[in-house]
């Protein structure tokens, strides 16, 4: 019995193609997780990471948030809050929310910092208001290493949100939560091929979000 | 005009970047700042935009304080140019010098066409209209920065270092142009540079700065030459303002003499004829081809093969001076050859008389000076004249 037998046998099971326990359905929820807890990230990261790149203040309190927030063991906050707020989608986003904003915050303060300082100096020279130098002149630019932030989040939290089956919410984790449970190495396995592929996938979305959304100019420039 | 009136500029560690500085800047001329590293000329020129604001003094604008002016409404009527350009290198070309128009609300279309156009202006090809920073040269690259500098057309144009980064071929090209682009454009343009050969070259009026933002001389590239207003200016100028101050006197005057000129079939009559040792052979059409001993082309038919070779001509008129005096030396002879502007040679001269013409050059230029300082009271100022006697009298 090798890890192909048991990839396969899960594949294969036609029982796990339909119904709420489905593939497509633990699919779409653990995708729906992942979405929800990266746009928060994202609300949280972003902007405080833009502002603070732009005008180079905040810079220590982004590496002591950053590094704190790293030290938080997801599940240990999990249960945590659990206890505290009960059961619901909440207790869940939180852990993945916290484990999402460093990665996001400290490369899109590193990014927008590392802008070369003379295209911005000539556009502040120009009379361009600083919103628009943000937005026009640095963010473009850093925008490769911001969407690389994004995408080690959006990955973290792939691989996170299995925790939510913890608490007795669906998602890809389900399987591997059911399946420790009932000993059914097969779905454990299955659920845990289906986390990788789900992270490989966004991967190549990022990968196409990048084609699409980094200038032609910036791409050359980078490599 | 911009009047920077006793302006100091110190930062909150006590250093002093600008010390009292005052300047009148006139309109439709090239003003430039130069001076050592720590002089505080960049400082001054970034005040005028206000990227950076005085401690004390004030600037005038066409005689408002530019205090009182929006800090952006009085940048976008200040074009800028930096060193490297500082070109997006997200946006395409025409994108990019495009930026100030689609700032100011002009639409698309009409500041497209107008970034073409200023493409034409500053010498770079239409085909580049489409590609990203990265796809041009260093020198290209500056154009563009000049090209976006200009876009909105406005009446200054403030220049940092704008062609420091780049080798002195190519630096050349772009002083050339500057030079060429002013003459069409007539700005107010305020040029920062360290290096005193390209301050001579393009200031109209020359502010040499010394460390602590202090102003040491403030006067036209050949006064600055004949008279420099202490040791620090003549340092700075370096050894050789003698010669460099040459730049200044046009050649016009120089006595060509075409005794020793003879064509390469001459006869035997005509090259007895000439007192020189040297007789300078041309072709049919009255090339140069190079010098021959008169001894040898007195003995027969000249060899071609065998000539001195004439060195770079000279064009009266249009080269200074220095130039014919740089054909004088490097001549094997030590005579300089005149040509028109086809490459036909007009005559010869002699070091001698060059060296002539340098003394009644120099008499002349100091009874200009005293006559002229007998009217006003006070040094020439920079005018029109002396902008086109450069224009004409290149370096």
């Amino acid at each position: 019995m090798n890890v192909l037998t048991f990839v396969d046998a899960f594949f294969s099971d036609s029982a796990h193609w339909h119904g709420y326990d489905g593939i497509p359905q633990r699919l779409l929820e653990h995708v729906q997780y992942t979405l929800l807890a990266l746009a928060l990230a994202a609300a949280i990261g972003l902007p405080a990471g833009l502002l603070t790149g732009h005008t180079g203040r905040g810079g220590n309190a982004i590496a002591f948030i950053a590094t704190a927030a790293r030290a938080l063991p997801s599940f240990g906050l999990l249960v945590l809050i659990v206890v505290t707020l009960g059961f619901g989608l909440l207790p869940v986003m939180i852990p993945l929310v916290v484990l999402a904003v460093p990665p996001i915050l400290v490369t899109t303060y590193e990014a927008v910092r590392s802008v070369d300082p003379a295209p911005v100096d000539a556009a502040r020279g120009m009379g361009m208001h600083e919103s628009r130098i943000l937005f026009q002149v640095e963010l473009p630019v850093a925008l490769p290493l911001i969407l690389s932030g994004l995408r080690s989040a959006a990955i973290q939290i792939v691989s996170t949100a299995t925790i939510a089956a913890y608490v007795s919410l669906g998602g890809l984790g389900r399987y591997i939560v059911d399946g420790l449970y009932q000993r059914d190495y097969e779905k454990v396995v299955g659920g845990a091929t289906l986390v990788a592929l789900l992270a490989l996938a966004t991967i190549a979305v990022f990968w196409a979000a990048g084609r699409l959304a980094v200038s032609p100019g910036v791409r050359r420039h980078r490599t | 005009m911009i009047r920077i009136d006793s302006v100091t500029k110190r930062y909150p560690d006590g250093t002093v970047a600008v010390d009292r500085l005052s300047l009148e800047i006139p309109d439709r001329s090239i003003t430039v700042l130069v001076g050592p590293s720590g002089c505080g000329k960049t400082t001054t020129l970034r005040m005028i935009n206000r990227m950076v604001e005085p401690t004390e003094g004030t600037i005038l604008l066409d005689g408002q304080d530019i205090q009182r002016r929006p800090v952006t409404a009085l940048r976008r009527s200040m074009g800028y140019v930096i060193q490297n350009a500082g070109l997006f290198q997200h946006r395409t070309i025409v994108d990019n010098i495009a930026t100030v128009p689609r700032m100011l609300g002009w639409g698309k279309q009409k500041s497209r066409a107008r970034a073409a156009e200023l493409m034409e202006r500053v010498g770079l090809d239409s085909a580049l209209a489409k590609r990203y920073p990265y796809q041009l040269s260093g020198g290209q690259q500056q154009r563009v920065g000049v090209a976006r500098a200009l876009a909105a057309d406005p009446p200054v144009l403030l220049m940092d270092e704008p062609f420091s980064a780049v080798d002195p071929v190519v630096r050349k090209g772009l002083q050339d142009e500057l030079l060429r682009l002013q003459d069409e454009l007539g700005k107010t343009i305020v040029f920062v540079t360290h290096d005193i050969d390209e301050a001579i070259k393009l200031g109209t009026t020359v502010a040499v700065l010394r460390e602590g933002g202090r102003l040491a001389q403030y006067a036209p590239p050949a006064e600055l030459l004949s008279a420099p207003a202490d040791g620090f200016v003549e340092d700075f100028l370096g050894a050789d303002r003698g010669i460099r101050r040459l730049s200044f006197f046009s050649s016009a005057a120089l006595e060509l003499t075409v005794d020793p000129v003879i064509t390469a079939d001459a006869d035997a009559g005509r090259i007895a004829a000439s007192g020189t040792p040297h007789l300078l052979v041309t072709d049919a059409d009255g090339r140069p081809l190079g010098w021959a001993e008169r001894r040898e082309a007195a003995a027969g038919p000249v060899d071609t093969e065998r000539l001195l070779p004439h060195g770079r001509p000279f064009v009266p008129g249009t080269d200074s001076l220095r130039a014919a005096l740089d054909c004088a030396v490097l001549s094997p002879t030590g005579w300089a050859v005149a040509v028109d502007g086809t490459g036909r040679v007009t005559g010869v001269v002699s070091q001698a008389t060059i060296a002539e013409a340098i003394r009644t050059a120099h008499t002349q230029s100091r009874a200009e000076a005293a006559r002229q300082a007998g009217e006003t009271g006070e040094p020439r100022d920079a005018d029109a004249a002396d902008r086109a006697d450069k224009a004409e009298v290149a370096p």
